[in-house]
């Protein structure tokens, strides 16, 4: 917070579309609008210039607030229908942030979230209840996030209760069976408790319990991450199917980037509560312009010890710097080894970088560094 | 600032120096007393560590590579365990048959341990110089003035800044990379023959791993150490360890060398594991996945403990429990170092 900052403004960013708002209507367009269907391939969630500070106190009767801790700090994005954006980050970018932004769990401090083009951050009633059941959560952890005196029918059921229009009461038993038969276990569990399942179990517990309102969007925070190897790459394929089965979009937050590049269709890579670079998955691991990018896909160990004598490897030296006191101009800076006197005082714009723009490369795509380079680090070269 | 390096690859270390290998666990086995019956966490595992040398044992969880751990630094909670057969031999000698006393002796001084979660493994109210210089104070004898400069000392060689200033600071003040640090400092307080590391990196972010796994490489070859590296990760496993031990249900069921294992496994369970991550540099379509679940350690399943979930399983995998066979090319040359537990190695291998 040392300079005052250049541009608070919006980033210029192609990736992004124009947001068709649909103007101040009254609860029940609103409700209609939401209901709509909406096509594939077009953007069915945008957002703009998303920013949370959670504030830092001093004091305990009288508190004053010293400064903020900047986790959100103006993110846009778009997530099409029928596609899975990955979103990668170091612990502490944010990215768990921006879910619980998503999802209303955490009040934005600036920003829109436009769904279907209703800004739900504005929402309230039967409208927001209406988004709510549209917008569903995978937690990370399959042990903590189901209730340990709950059974399996019970958990997978509660969304009903809050939800009546969507199942009849007499009808959710049959449904909640259904779903367990979707995600893969066998219907008669439905009066177990979770204690009584592995950890792949449960994650599926958690995705059918996510699913049980026809959602049309899941956030899944780390859904794998807890998970043992051979049992990621089941929950992975079953995410997939699910997917093409019911026409989900997917948010799939992770740290592990391969897991990212498997599942995802575009990918946005966030360091320190700031989107760095965004692009199709070719044009993010093949084609990554931004040096965080390069660094972080460089750091990843492939398992083939024949690839990793040809490959390059990027060591950044140093800890993420503090999202309450982020380096001025680019956030990157002090870790990047390209750094120069403009890095410090210019915030670079997420933008296609001006050399490439027009021309068709793969690295033309967003990426918010001033000397945006095409590098590849995840081939052997 | 930084470091671009091409090919970091720890060239493959001479084995062994002295003649004989630092350490040998021969046949171990391991088993828990629960309420439900007698668990085997370790049923009859083999395996040898040279000076120099970075064998890394792979397995999911419950597979019994933490417990083998444990039972070579002798911190395994007896009861409930219980180590029924097998021998552990340290420059030679049986460990197993040793006092207590004597096993003091060389935890902390002849074999170290790194553990995975270093926030939950430091003490949260005692400074790190203080964690630290107590190696120097109760093995070494020095005083508290002496104990605290060799501190800063350690904290300097694992490269963490202004360790004179931060040598009184309590653990949460550092981040998790550097947490992880002063867990490897202390391992390497005494400059032990061979350090044991339990899934080191697992807490961390990516980039912070690649810092850290190339400190604990580095090390390593400036103290020619032997390092036992336990993971679940095979892209940092194809990164560090000159050889392989995969472990499924207590038993080793495949040893190779590195790059051998990668390029062509010989049990299906390890092929099933290599198929069944994404790669980074490749989008595949559809993962393998290996179906069903790591089996239950009270109810092993009979024969090779893969069978329910292996694809090739016939009925003598059923019945009859595979020993760890040697392997060899189709014309029948040795190929040294290698190792599978399968009834059919030569089709996995060859087929």
């Amino acid at each position: 917070m040392a300079e005052p900052r250049k541009d608070e403004a919006v980033d210029a960013t192609p990736n992004t579309t124009a947001v068709e708002t649909v103007g101040p209507v009254d609860e029940g367009a609103a409700v209609a609008a939401i209901e709509a269907p909406v096509d594939r391939g077009e953007p069915i969630l945008q957002v703009r210039n998303l920013v949370k500070h959670f504030p830092l106190t001093l004091g305990i009767l009288f508190k004053r607030q010293v400064g903020a801790v900047k986790a959100v700090d103006g993110i846009s994005f778009d997530l099409y229908q029928g596609e899975t954006l990955g979103i990668v980050g170091e612990s502490g970018c944010g990215k768990s942030t921006v879910a619980k932004l998503l999802m209303m769990l955490e009040t934005a401090t600036s920003g829109e979230i436009f769904y279907k083009g209703q800004d739900i951050t504005k929402l309230s009633g039967r409208a927001l209840k209406a988004v709510r059941r549209n917008i569903q959560m995978v937690f990370q952890d399959p042990y903590t996030s189901l209730n340990p005196r709950m059974t399996v029918g019970d958990i997978i059921g509660e969304p009903y209760e809050i939800h009546p229009e969507v199942a009849p009461r007499g009808d959710r038993r049959k449904k909640v069976q259904e779903l367990l038969e979707v995600v893969g276990l066998n219907p008669e569990y439905i009066h177990r408790y979770p204690h009584q399942f592995s950890g792949g179990q449960r994650q599926r517990i958690g995705i059918a319990r996510g699913l049980a309102l026809n959602p049309e969007i899941i956030i899944c925070d780390e859904p794998v991450s807890a998970l043992d190897v051979s049992v990621q790459a089941q929950v992975v394929n079953l995410m997939e199917r699910l997917q093409d089965e019911f026409n989900l979009s997917y948010v799939f937050i992770a740290h592990d980037l391969s897991i990212v590049r498997h599942i995802s269709d575009r990918v946005g890579v966030m360091y320190l509560g700031k989107m760095a670079e965004i692009g199709s998955d070719t044009q993010i691991y093949d084609h990554p312009t931004h040096p965080y990018t390069q660094a972080l896909l460089s750091a990843v160990p492939v398992p083939d010890p024949e690839a990793r004598e040809g490959r390059e490897r990027i060591i950044l030296t140093g800890d993420v710097p503090s999202p309450a006191n982020p380096p001025s101009g680019c956030r990157f800076r002090t870790r990047c080894w390209k750094a120069e006197d403009k890095c410090a005082t210019e915030v670079p714009l997420l933008a296609v970088p001006e050399r490439f723009r027009g021309v068709d490369t793969p690295a033309a795509h967003e990426s918010a560094c001033h000397f945006a380079e095409e590098k590849d680090v995840v081939h052997a070269g | 600032m930084i470091t671009i390096d091409k090919a970091p690859v720890p060239a493959p270390r001479d084995a062994g120096s002295a003649g004989g290998p630092l350490l040998e666990v021969r046949d171990l086995h391991v088993e828990f007393a629960t309420r439900d019956g007698v668990a085997k966490a370790v049923n009859g595992v083999n395996y040898t560590v040279s000076a120099g040398e970075t064998l890394a044992v792979l397995g999911e969880s419950g597979s019994g590579k933490s417990v083998t751990a444990q039972a070579i630094m002798g911190i395994l909670d007896m009861p409930p365990g219980r180590i029924p057969k097998g021998e552990i031999l340290f420059h030679g000698q049986d460990m197993l048959k040793m006092g207590a006393e004597e096993r003091r002796q060389i935890r902390g001084r002849k074999i170290a341990m790194i553990f995975q979660d270093a926030l939950s493994s430091l003490n949260p109210v005692l400074s790190v110089g203080y964690q630290l210089g107590e190696m120097f104070r109760v093995h070494l004898g020095l005083s508290k003035k002496e104990a605290k400069a060799r501190s800063i000392e350690l904290m300097d060689r694992v490269k963490i800044p202004a360790a004179a200033a931060r040598v009184n600071d309590y653990p949460h003040q550092f981040s998790g990379g550097m947490r992880q640090r002063i867990m490897i400092a202390m391992a390497l307080a005494l400059e032990p023959d061979l350090i044991i590391a339990d899934e080191p990196t697992t807490a961390l972010d990516v980039t912070v791993q690649a810092q850290v796994m190339d400190l604990l490489a580095e090390l390593q070859r400036e103290y020619n150490m032997g390092l036992i590296l336990i993971t679940h990760d095979l892209g940092v496993v194809a990164d560090v360890a000159d050889k392989i031990a995969v472990m499924y249900a207590g038993r080793i069921v495949e040893t190779a060398p590195v790059h051998e294992l990668y390029k062509r496994p010989a049990h299906p369970y390890t092929r099933g594991l290599l198929d069944s991550i994404p790669r980074l540099d490749q989008k595949g379509q559809e993962l393998y996945a290996i179906k069903g679940l790591p089996p239950n350690l009270l109810r092993i399943p009979t024969g090779c403990a893969f069978n329910p979930r292996c694809p090739k399983a016939q009925d003598v995998c059923r019945t009859d429990v595979p020993p760890l066979l040697q392997v060899t090319e189709q014309d029948g040359t040795e190929l040294p170092g290698r190792g599978s537990a399968c009834h059919f190695w030569k089709e996995t291998l060859h087929g």
